[in-house]
C-alpha cells in the first residue's frame, strides 16, 4: 500500500476545562485514519527492525518451553521452592500477569461506562496485551500442580475416583475467575475487531489475505441494523467484564486472604490488588505502547493527551497502593497479633528486607513523580517510569508470597527461599511468549481500533448539523435535549 | 416491476459524509421502505431514529443467559459438594452461599457473555460470508471512508426506475446498481 509518512508530535496536553480536547490530531481524516493502521499491516515486509525483534523474542520462548519441558519430565525439584516455601516464583509470576492483563480491561469496559472518549485509541492494543498476559500466566499455576497430566482434576470433570473440586477453595474460584476472565477478554476483543477486519478485508490484494481477513470479518459489512445490536452486544460487554475484573484479582487475592499466614489474612488484600493490578496493568501498556507509537507512526492517535491520562491513573493507582502499604503495617501493630507485627517488621527488616526496599522505592516512590506536569509529559522520563513500577509490581508479589512463608509461626520451619536458574529462565521466557505474540498482533491486526476512532472525531458528529462546534465528545447532550431531559 | 435477472439484489446510493447520510435515512424512512439498510464504516449516533430501527431483544437474551449460567452454577455446586460426594470442611454446612458466590458469579458472567456475543451475531445473521453486496467494488469503502443506503428488489415499495429516480434526489454522489456475482 501507499506508504504514509510518519505523523508529527503535536502538543495537545494543555487545560481548558469546557473544551474538550481534540483526540485525533494532525488534521486526519476518515480516509487517512484508514491508510494509516492498515497500511501498517498490509506492508507486503515488516521492517527489519521486526524481524530481529521476533528472532530474539521467539527465542525466549523456545527458552520457556524448554524449561517446561525440563520441568515437566523431571519434576518441581528443578525450582527452587522447598517445603517451607511451596509458592515461589510460579505464583509470583501468575500473580504479575494476571495483574498486567487487567489494564487492558480496565480501558476497554470501566473506561467505555464511563465515557472516556480517549481510550478508543489505546483500547485494541491494551486488550491484546491482556489476552496476551492472562495466557502467560495461565502457564505457570497449570505446571506448578506438579503432575501435570492430572491437571484436569482442576475441573469439575468426571474422574476415576468419582470425587469433584472442593468449591469451598479459593484456588479453584481462582480456575473459574481466570478462565472466565480469558475467554470474555477474548470475546471483547475479538467483537471489537469485527469492523477492522472487515476493513481489512475489503482492501486486501491478495488472495490469501482476502480469505484469511474475510474469514474472521464474518461477513461484515457496516450495516445499520447490525451496528444498532453490535453497539448493544458491546456495552453489555462492557457492562459484564467491569464487575469481572474486579472479581478477578479479588479471587486472586483470596488464594492468599483465605489462607491463616500472616501477613496473608487481610480483609484490605482484594482492593489492594486490584488497585495493583490496574497500576502494574498500566504500566505495561505504556512500556509497549510509547515505543509503537513513534515506531508505527501512531502520534496522531495515541496523542501525549492520552499519555498524560495513563500517567494521572498510574499516579492514582500507584497511591493507592502505597495507602495500602502502610496501611497494613498500621493494622499489624493496631491489631495487637504478634504474629501480624511479626510478619511486616521481617518484611522490611528481615532476610528479604533488599525485596521489600525495592518494591517500596519502585511502587511508592516513582509513581509520585508524575505530579510534575514535565515529567507526566517527557517521553523518555515515563518510559524509566513505567520500568520501575513493572519491577516493583513483580517484587510486590514476590514479597508478599515469599516473606509470609519463608517465615510464618513455627521458627522450626523456617527457611530461605531462592530461585534456581529454571526459575529465572522460564520467567524471562514468558516475557519471550507475551512479546512475540505482541509482535505477531502488530504485524497481522489492526493495533488501533479505527472504527470507534472515527467515531471521535468532528466529523462523525452529526446531531447539531454541520456547524457543531468541533469536539463535542458528549455525544448524549442532544439526546437528552430531545428526550427534554436536563 | 420486472426484473428480468435473479442475480439484481437492489440499489446502492453512496455518500461522502455522514450528515448527508442521516438527513437521506430519514427520507428513505419516511418513504415506506421496508426491506432497506444504512451502511456506514462506523456507528453513528441518531442513525436509530432517523432509520426508524426500534431496541433490540439482545438484553433479554443475555438476562436469560445470566439466570441460566447462575443457576447452573449453583445447582453444580450444590450437587457436587453436598449430594453426590459430600465434602465436610471444618464443620462447615455442606453447601452455603457464601462460599458458592464466587463461581456462581464467574459463571453467571461468562454465560451472559457467550449470550451477548452469540445473541448479537446470531440476530445479525452472521457469520455469512457471502453477500450480493460484496459483488460492488464501490461498496468496499463501506468499510473505510464512504456512507451508502441500500434498498434491496425484495421491497414491496421497490420499482427499478422509480426507486432509481428516488435515490437520486437523496444528495448522493452515486447510484449503483447491484447484482449479485457468485456462482452459487
Amino acid at each position: 500500500m501507499n506508504r504514509v509518512p510518519v505523523s508529527a508530535e503535536i502538543d495537545n496536553t494543555g487545560y481548558d476545562p469546557g473544551t474538550p480536547t481534540d483526540l485525533v490530531l494532525g488534521g486526519e481524516t476518515f480516509t487517512s485514519i484508514t491508510d494509516r493502521i492498515c497500511g501498517i499491516v498490509e506492508q507486503p515486509k515488516p521492517p527489519k527492525a521486526w524481524y530481529i525483534a521476533i528472532t530474539v523474542t521467539g527465542s525466549l520462548t523456545l527458552v520457556l518451553f524448554a524449561m517446561l519441558f525440563h520441568l515437566i519430565t523431571t519434576g518441581i525439584g528443578v525450582w527452587g521452592v522447598n517445603s517451607t516455601v511451596g509458592w515461589g516464583w510460579a505464583i509470583v509470576n501468575f500473580v504479575f500477569w494476571v495483574g498486567i492483563g487487567h489494564a487492558g480491561t480496565l480501558i476497554s469496559a470501566i473506561l467505555f461506562l464511563l465515557r472516556q472518549k480517549w481510550r478508543t485509541s489505546i483500547n485494541r492494543f491494551a486488550e491484546a496485551m491482556t489476552i496476551f498476559a492472562v495466557v502467560c500466566a495461565g502457564i505457570f499455576p497449570a505446571v506448578h500442580v506438579g503432575r501435570i497430566w492430572l491437571v484436569h482434576w482442576l475441573f469439575p470433570i468426571p474422574n476415576y475416583q468419582g470425587m469433584w473440586p472442593n468449591f469451598r477453595s479459593p484456588l479453584l474460584w481462582d480456575v473459574f475467575a481466570v478462565g472466565t476472565y480469558a475467554t470474555v477478554s477474548l470475546l471483547f476483543w475479538y467483537t471489537g475487531m469485527v469492523p477492522d477486519l472487515a476493513t481489512l478485508r475489503d482492501r486486501a490484494k491478495g488472495k490469501w489475505r482476502k480469505m484469511a481477513y474475510g474469514f474472521f470479518a464474518i461477513g461484515w459489512r457496516g450495516s445499520h441494523r447490525h451496528w444498532h445490536r453490535y453497539e448493544k452486544a458491546y456495552l453489555l460487554l462492557a457492562g459484564l467484564a467491569t464487575p469481572l475484573v474486579l472479581s478477578v484479582h479479588s479471587v486472586v487475592s483470596f488464594d492468599f486472604a483465605v489462607a491463616q499466614i500472616p501477613g496473608w489474612h487481610t480483609t484490605i488484600f482484594p482492593p489492594y490488588f486490584v488497585a495493583g493490578a490496574v497500576f502494574s496493568g498500566f504500566a505495561m501498556v505504556g512500556t509497549l505502547l510509547v515505543p509503537a507509537r513513534q515506531f508505527f507512526g501512531l502520534k496522531h492517535f495515541i496523542t501525549k493527551h492520552h499519555l498524560d491520562n495513563m500517567n494521572k491513573i498510574i499516579l492514582a493507582t500507584g497511591s493507592m497502593v502505597g495507602y495500602a502499604y502502610a496501611m497494613e503495617f498500621f493494622i499489624a501493630w493496631y491489631g495487637g497479633n504478634p504474629n501480624e507485627t511479626f510478619a511486616f517488621v521481617n518484611r522490611a527488616f528481615g532476610p528479604y528486607a533488599w525485596a521489600y526496599w525495592i518494591m517500596v522505592s519502585c511502587n511508592v516512590i516513582s509513581p509520585q513523580l508524575f505530579w510534575f506536569k514535565k515529567i507526566r509529559h517527557s517521553l523518555p522520563l515515563m518510559w524509566i517510569i513505567y520500568i520501575f513500577v513493572n519491577i516493583g509490581m513483580w517484587f510486590e508479589r514476590f514479597v508478599i508470597t515469599v516473606t509470609s512463608l519463608s517465615r510464618d509461626f513455627l521458627p522450626s520451619s523456617w527457611a530461605y527461599y531462592a530461585p534456581t536458574k529454571i526459575d529465572i529462565l522460564t520467567f524471562l521466557g514468558s516475557f519471550g511468549l507475551f512479546l512475540t505474540l505482541t509482535l505477531l498482533f502488530v504485524r497481522f491486526l489492526p493495533m488501533v481500533a479505527m472504527a470507534e476512532v472515527k467515531t471521535v472525531m468532528p466529523a462523525a458528529s452529526v446531531h447539531g448539523g454541520p456547524a457543531h462546534p468541533v469536539g463535542d465528545y458528549h455525544g448524549d447532550i442532544n439526546d437528552r435535549h430531545n428526550k427534554g431531559g436536563k | 416491476m420486472s426484473q428480468t435477472d435473479d442475480r439484481f439484489y437492489g440499489l446502492l446510493v453512496e455518500f461522502d459524509d455522514a450528515h448527508t447520510l442521516v438527513d437521506a435515512c430519514a427520507e428513505v424512512r419516511d418513504a415506506g421502505f421496508k426491506k432497506w439498510d444504512a451502511h456506514t464504516p462506523f456507528p453513528i449516533h441518531g442513525m436509530d431514529a432517523a432509520m426508524g430501527i426500534r431496541g433490540t431483544k439482545l438484553p433479554f437474551i443475555v438476562l436469560a443467559g445470566g439466570l441460566t449460567g447462575l443457576s447452573l452454577a449453583l445447582l453444580m455446586i450444590w450437587w457436587m459438594n453436598a449430594v453426590d460426594y459430600p465434602y465436610i470442611i471444618s464443620g462447615k454446612p455442606l453447601f452455603g452461599w457464601p462460599a458458592a458466590a464466587p463461581v456462581a458469579f464467574e459463571l453467571t458472567v461468562l454465560f451472559s457473555a457467550f449470550a451477548s456475543f452469540f445473541g448479537m451475531w446470531g440476530l445479525n445473521g452472521m457469520p455469512r460470508l457471502h453477500h450480493p453486496l460484496f459483488s460492488s467494488e464501490r461498496f468496499a469503502r463501506a468499510t473505510a471512508d464512504r456512507f451508502f443506503i441500500v434498498i434491496e428488489k425484495a421491497d414491496p415499495s421497490f420499482d427499478r426506475d422509480q426507486t432509481r429516480e428516488f435515490l437520486t434526489t437523496l444528495g448522493g454522489t452515486a447510484v449503483e446498481e447491484i447484482h449479485d456475482k457468485a456462482e452459487d
